[in-house]
């Protein structure tokens, strides 16, 4: 199993989400990770989905995501030539014996704190999945109360959009 | 299907003229070129009912249950060509239409679902008979819209129409409020259709063309696996000058059966569990499979581990997604079948040149396979009569101009092993979904699409009793289908499967319906009841006069009770789960093969 990171243009029509998820379901794909948002084109939505499958099923998944008439292009980027970066927010347990090495934690990663409260703070980190789960290890001894994470975003790196080809043609 | 050029343009500045969403529909589906629907009324739909009632250009044949309705509309594409509409309430009517539509997405059927949807200020709160039928028909249409607002009736449904019939035909299903079919928007016609992400492929890529007649030029046992894509791409004339030119074999599937003519000695006949021996041992032992419009379902395969272990593979289809779906091809080619027949057949002779190929070898040992194991049947010893007799007569007094609608089972089988075929759209039949009961509504569709061909549907007891009510609609619409109950009292292909797979415990599969037992419901008063001319058939010498009087009788239904032999069954067969090389020509007996 490896991991494929997909990027849909879609049309932003309601239920589509659904139908992308369902699709998954029901041809038995696994998502790893899903995050959707909008485009720079009016009406058009971007969704990242990860995928673990082999190479052979990957094409199926890619086939039958084409097949849903909402779907305009199924891009599968190449994770070396491509920005990934996920999105997290921890509470960590902190009071005023641990509050220091919970924050220089943070700073080691750049990751920034947004909450404080007497027995917790809110840290935000931004990167790849790596950075990410290597600051939850590094925080898990203080007691990590609740975590909330995005799916992954990504980006081919250079000019290109994925977008313009759509259109020219 | 062209949406923009066949219909009349608005005179350029003219104010559009303000219609209700049920005028819309209306309008649009006579624009569209669509002249007959099934359909039964209810609360979320009346308005559009309202507008349906005093149509002149569009047909509604008022069906007794919605599933009806759907079955009906897919027949009706099926033996036409063209697309199938069916319509239904909110609620019950709309779910009573999902057996239907997963029918017609199974079997790749252009139909056209109109559901009405309770009014969308009340959407999401359990109102009465509101379901939300686009979430529930998500995973079986090839799309599906809801409609809130009137004015994008005339471009959701010619986006709908243009979906269900290009590329891949399909169902779609249009889902449209009480209120947007009550209230008023100006109707624009054509109207303007952006589907940035549907592009169906029809033309295939000259390499790959280039590269299949290559491969079959070389090759020394090649067989053309032929699927229903070639009759829903009405392929077959392009079909037979290929097959013609290379000499190959061919097989047609379950859907494919008329897509290649049977009277054609290059013709095996059906390949899969229930296929001719030759046919299914053609693609076992072949080098080549070049498969058209065909999915490599597992009803044909076997065990896909095991099927056709040498044979490379050319795979012609208009969805790419079925290509290496199941089995690798070494040419994918993704294209309209009809298009790339045409295509072949110039590169081929460009790849032969002056050489023929000779498959002499081929031929010998695929004759002497016809020769030995022919299809046949053994005659009942109960004192009932042969099942396979009756389709046969039937097909053989009948002709290959008529239409043969089945439902599913053993009576199925037999109508796709013992009727001949000559043309496509001759047979329609539940292939993929495997739906008892599609064969009356089917045969009233396909009755109404082709009015002046006899209809014949080939239906088993179980079966019949699942949509028999649309008798009701037949008679009353003045539909003279021809009905022949292959009247086994038993679901009979559950029955065989127990006898050979579970020690012959038959766990609830008797019906009673036949000879010697209570004959619950006798259906000889049940389509007098419907008012049909109804013949029961016991003995050998009535087949033919009954047969006979049904082809002569035309100012209604008829309906032939068959009381046949529950004990016959379905041969050839390849068990579930082995290898097709594991054919049995009868029970317990498997043809001889090897290079010998």
């Amino acid at each position: 199993m490896s991991h494929h990171v997909l990027s849909l243009l879609v049309e932003d029509k309601p239920g589509l989400l659904t139908r992308v998820a369902g699709l998954f379901a029901r041809r038995g794909f696994n998502i790893e990770s899903l995050a959707v948002g909008t485009t720079e084109i009016d009406g058009l939505s971007r969704i990242t989905v990860v995928v673990d499958v082999e190479d052979s099923p990957l094409e199926q998944v890619t086939k039958q995501l084409n097949k849903l008439v909402n779907v305009i292009k199924v891009v599968e980027l190449d994770q070396s030539a491509s920005v990934l970066r996920e999105h997290m927010l921890v509470k960590v347990r902190a009071d005023a014996s641990t509050r220091s090495q919970v924050l220089e934690a943070a700073a080691l990663f750049r990751a920034s704190v947004v909450d404080v409260s007497p027995d917790a703070l809110v840290i935000e980190v931004t990167g790849d999945s790596g950075k990410v789960q290597a600051l939850l290890r590094l925080l898990e001894p203080y007691g990590i109360r609740e975590i909330a994470q995005s799916g992954l975003l990504a980006i081919g790196r250079g000019g290109k959009s994925i977008t313009e080809r759509v259109f020219k043609s | 299907m062209s949406i923009t050029d066949s219909t009349p343009r608005q005179a350029p500045g003219a104010t559009p003229e303000l219609l209700t969403g049920s005028g819309a529909i209306l309008r649009s589906l006579e624009l569209l070129g669509i002249r007959d629907v099934f359909g039964l009324p209810g609360g979320a739909i009346m308005p559009f009912y309202d507008e349906l009632m005093a149509s002149t250009a569009v047909r509604h044949i008022l069906v007794r249950h919605e599933q009806g309705a759907g079955h009906a509309a897919e027949g009706y594409a099926a033996a036409s060509g063209g697309i199938g509409v069916a319509i239904a309430t909110s609620g019950p009517g709309a779910t009573n239409l999902v057996t239907a539509i997963a029918d017609a997405y199974m079997d790749s059927v252009p139909l056209l679902a109109i559901t009405g949807q309770v009014f969308s200020t009340v959407m999401g709160t359990d109102a009465f008979q509101e379901v939300d039928i686009v979430g529930i028909t998500m995973p079986i249409v090839k799309h599906s819209f809801l409609v809130k607002d009137p004015a994008d009736i005339p471009a959701t449904l010619a986006a709908a129409v243009h979906i269900a019939t290009t590329g891949r035909p399909g169902p779609v299903l249009v889902d449209v409020t009480k209120d947007a079919q009550q209230n008023r928007a100006p109707f624009v016609w054509p109207p303007r259709i952006e589907l940035p992400g549907y592009r169906p492929v029809t033309k295939a890529h000259g390499k790959q063309v280039v590269a299949a007649a290559q491969l079959i030029a070389e090759a020394k046992r090649p067989v053309l696996y032929v699927g229903g894509g070639v009759v829903r791409g009405r392929a077959s004339e392009e079909l037979a000058a290929f097959a013609n030119l290379v000499g190959a074999p061919v097989v047609t599937t379950l859907m494919a059966r008329g897509a290649f003519p049977d009277s054609s000695p290059l013709h095996l006949g059906m390949p899969g569990m229930h296929g001719s021996v030759p046919a299914v041992l053609a693609l076992q032992e072949s080098d080549l499979i070049v498969a058209l419009g065909a999915r490599f379902d597992d009803r044909v395969t076997g065990k896909v581990s095991e099927f056709a272990p040498d044979a490379q593979v050319i795979h012609v289809d208009i969805d790419p997604a079925e290509i290496g779906k199941i089995r690798e091809a070494q040419v994918p080619i993704v294209g309209d079948v009809r298009e790339v027949l045409a295509d072949l057949l110039v590169a081929y002779r460009d790849a032969i040149g002056r050489h023929r190929p000779d498959y002499a070898a081929w031929w010998e040992r695929l004759r002497e396979l016809q020769a030995t194991y022919p299809l046949g049947y053994d005659v009942p010893t109960d004192g009932h009569l042969s099942p396979q007799a009756i389709i046969k007569r039937i097909g053989e007094l009948t002709g290959p101009e008529a239409i043969y609608a089945a439902g599913v089972g053993q009576h199925q089988m037999w109508a796709a092993q013992f009727i001949r075929y000559e043309r496509p759209n001759a047979w329609l039949n539940s292939g993929g979904a495997g739906t008892m009961g599609y064969a009356i509504p089917a045969a009233m569709g396909a009755k109404v699409a082709e009015p002046d061909r006899v209809v014949w549907a080939i239906d088993g007891d179980g079966c019949f009793q699942m949509t028999n009510q649309e008798l009701a609609t037949c008679t009353i619409n003045d539909i003279p289908i021809k009905v022949a109950i292959i009247n086994n009292s038993s679901l009979g292909m559950v029955r065989q499967w127990q006898t050979l797979f579970y020690e012959g415990r038959h766990s609830f599969t008797d019906l009673e319906t036949g000879g010697g037992t209570r004959m619950i419901p006798d259906f000889v008063k049940l389509a007098e009841a419907y008012g049909c001319l109804a013949i029961r058939v016991t003995k050998e010498e009535e087949i033919d006069a009954a047969i006979r009087l049904a082809l002569e009788t035309n100012d209604r239904p008829v309906v032939i009770d068959f009381v046949v032999s529950r004990d016959a069954m379905v041969w050839p067969m390849v068990p579930q789960g082995v290898g097709n090389s594991d054919i049995q020509y009868a029970r317990d007996h498997a043809p001889h093969w090897g290079e010998d």
